[in-house]
């Protein structure tokens, strides 16, 4: 099957670089399955997970918004985490799901603390759904 | 001659303990330089990575407008103006700061600064300069989350229209031992697809909009472009003093020198004495 190189970077370290045959990433507005040759695309990315196909095999991670470059022989995915299921901090992400879900209880507070509280709830239970997927 | 002797010692005893502290600061920096190098060396793919995707992009958005991507008439610049927390590092601080002087060029009324940095802030609000706002203690291991939250502040003015250009200066970290203050303009974005040597034709598609893209994509730019810089001033100070904490070793261990000489030189001087006046007195008593 034919491949193309798919590129994650993150500000701390590069995540992936290596040839696949596929992937599949969520966007704001859906999820996008992406070939070799697909059209040159430039979208932003939502908060959840991304499937990589290589030896038709898929893997998972989990991705925290960002935004992906199509191009025919290359996709670039830029992002502000990226992290493999064994790499997640359960504990730390339940934590963190429990935090927001106050946060977001109180309601007297600001529309932006809302929305912050709302993004940390997604980023912990994206990271929580891509571990028990991998477990099972 | 014991006065100058003794005088002698004392500075000799000052000199070491000035020349143990530097010594210690040296390690100490060349530790920290360490750590920093790797970091950078981490995040350069991401800086490039970004840079490239963004210059590409935006090299083919033809027809795109974008409130970011427009340039007006500069009347206001603001500067972020990455500096250290602490001196003793060489003309770190101040090669930068007489970079901001420059560009500046006495228009002091149309400049706001951002000051990163304990030295930038104390140098800029001194000589009243506007300040913009202020981020302390970051220097040093600076995080992306510093960068995000200065970026957003720098694209807000830019918005409002407060300010009309946005710059950023900060030390480029060459090698461990020579960096270069550098200019970089942020915002408008336009320059960036103007640096790009290499027009594609393709049309490419946005998803949601191209506005909505461009949205996303020009403040993250600006935040990475930050980010990077923080790094490279941070392994860039480290490194400045590092150098500037040797060549104070290197000068006290000569001066320490110097002055073991004259002390010996003294030291026989009044032996010498000591026995010239023995001499006489044992010729007189005859």
């Amino acid at each position: 099957m034919s491949t193309f190189t798919l590129e994650i970077v993150t500000p701390d370290r590069k995540f992936f670089e290596d040839e696949v045959e596929m992937i599949i990433v969520r966007g704001t507005e859906g999820d996008l399955g992406i070939y070799k040759n697909h059209s040159p695309l430039v979208t932003s990315l939502a908060i959840g997970r991304i499937k990589i196909k290589q030896n038709g095999k898929f893997v998972e991670a989990a991705i925290a918004g960002g935004y992906i470059e199509v191009d025919r022989e290359k996709s670039t995915i830029v992002t502000d985490s990226a992290e493999w299921p064994e790499e997640i901090d359960v504990e730390r992400a339940k934590e963190a799901k429990k935090r927001a879900e106050e946060r977001l209880k109180h309601k007297s507070k600001s529309e932006v603390d809302l929305i912050r509280a709302e993004v940390a709830l997604r980023k912990a239970v994206n990271r929580l759904d891509v571990v028990d997927r991998y477990r099972k | 001659m014991p006065q100058a002797m003794r005088d002698i010692k004392r500075r000799i005893r000052s000199v070491s303990s000035t020349k143990q502290i530097t010594k210690a600061m040296e390690l100490v920096s060349s530790a920290k330089l360490r750590k920093a190098r790797e970091k950078l060396e981490r995040t350069r793919p991401y800086f490039n990575t970004v840079v490239r995707s963004i210059q590409q992009i935006l090299s083919s958005t033809e027809g795109i407008r974008h409130p970011l991507l427009e340039k007006r008439e500069i009347k206001k610049t603001a500067y972020i103006v990455v500096t250290g927390d602490r001196g003793l590092a060489g003309g770190y601080n101040s090669n930068v700061i007489k970079l901001v002087e420059n560009e500046v060029d006495g228009n002091k009324e149309n400049t706001v600064i951002i000051a990163v940095g304990l030295k930038a802030r104390d140098y800029f609000a001194r000589r009243g300069y506007e300040i913009g706002g202020e981020f302390l203690h970051i220097s040093e291991s600076p995080e992306y989350s510093d960068a995000a939250k200065i970026g957003k502040l720098v694209v807000e003015l830019y918005k409002e229209k407060k300010v009309d250009e946005v710059k950023l200066l900060y030390t480029h970290f060459k090698s461990a031992i020579s960096f270069n203050p550098e200019v970089l303009r942020l915002l408008p974005a336009e320059e960036i697809k103007n640096n790009n040597d290499v027009k594609r034709n393709t049309l490419i598609e946005y998803e949601p909009s191209p506005e909505e893209v461009l949205g996303y994509l020009i403040p993250k730019y600006v935040q990475s472009a930050i980010y990077g810089g923080l790094i490279e001033a941070s392994a860039s100070e480290q490194g400045a003093r590092r150098n500037a904490m040797q060549s104070a070793t290197d000068n006290a261990e000569e001066m320490i020198e110097g002055l073991k000489l004259k002390y010996n030189r003294a030291r026989q001087a009044s032996i010498t004495q000591e026995l010239s006046e023995i001499v006489a007195g044992a010729d007189a008593l005859k």
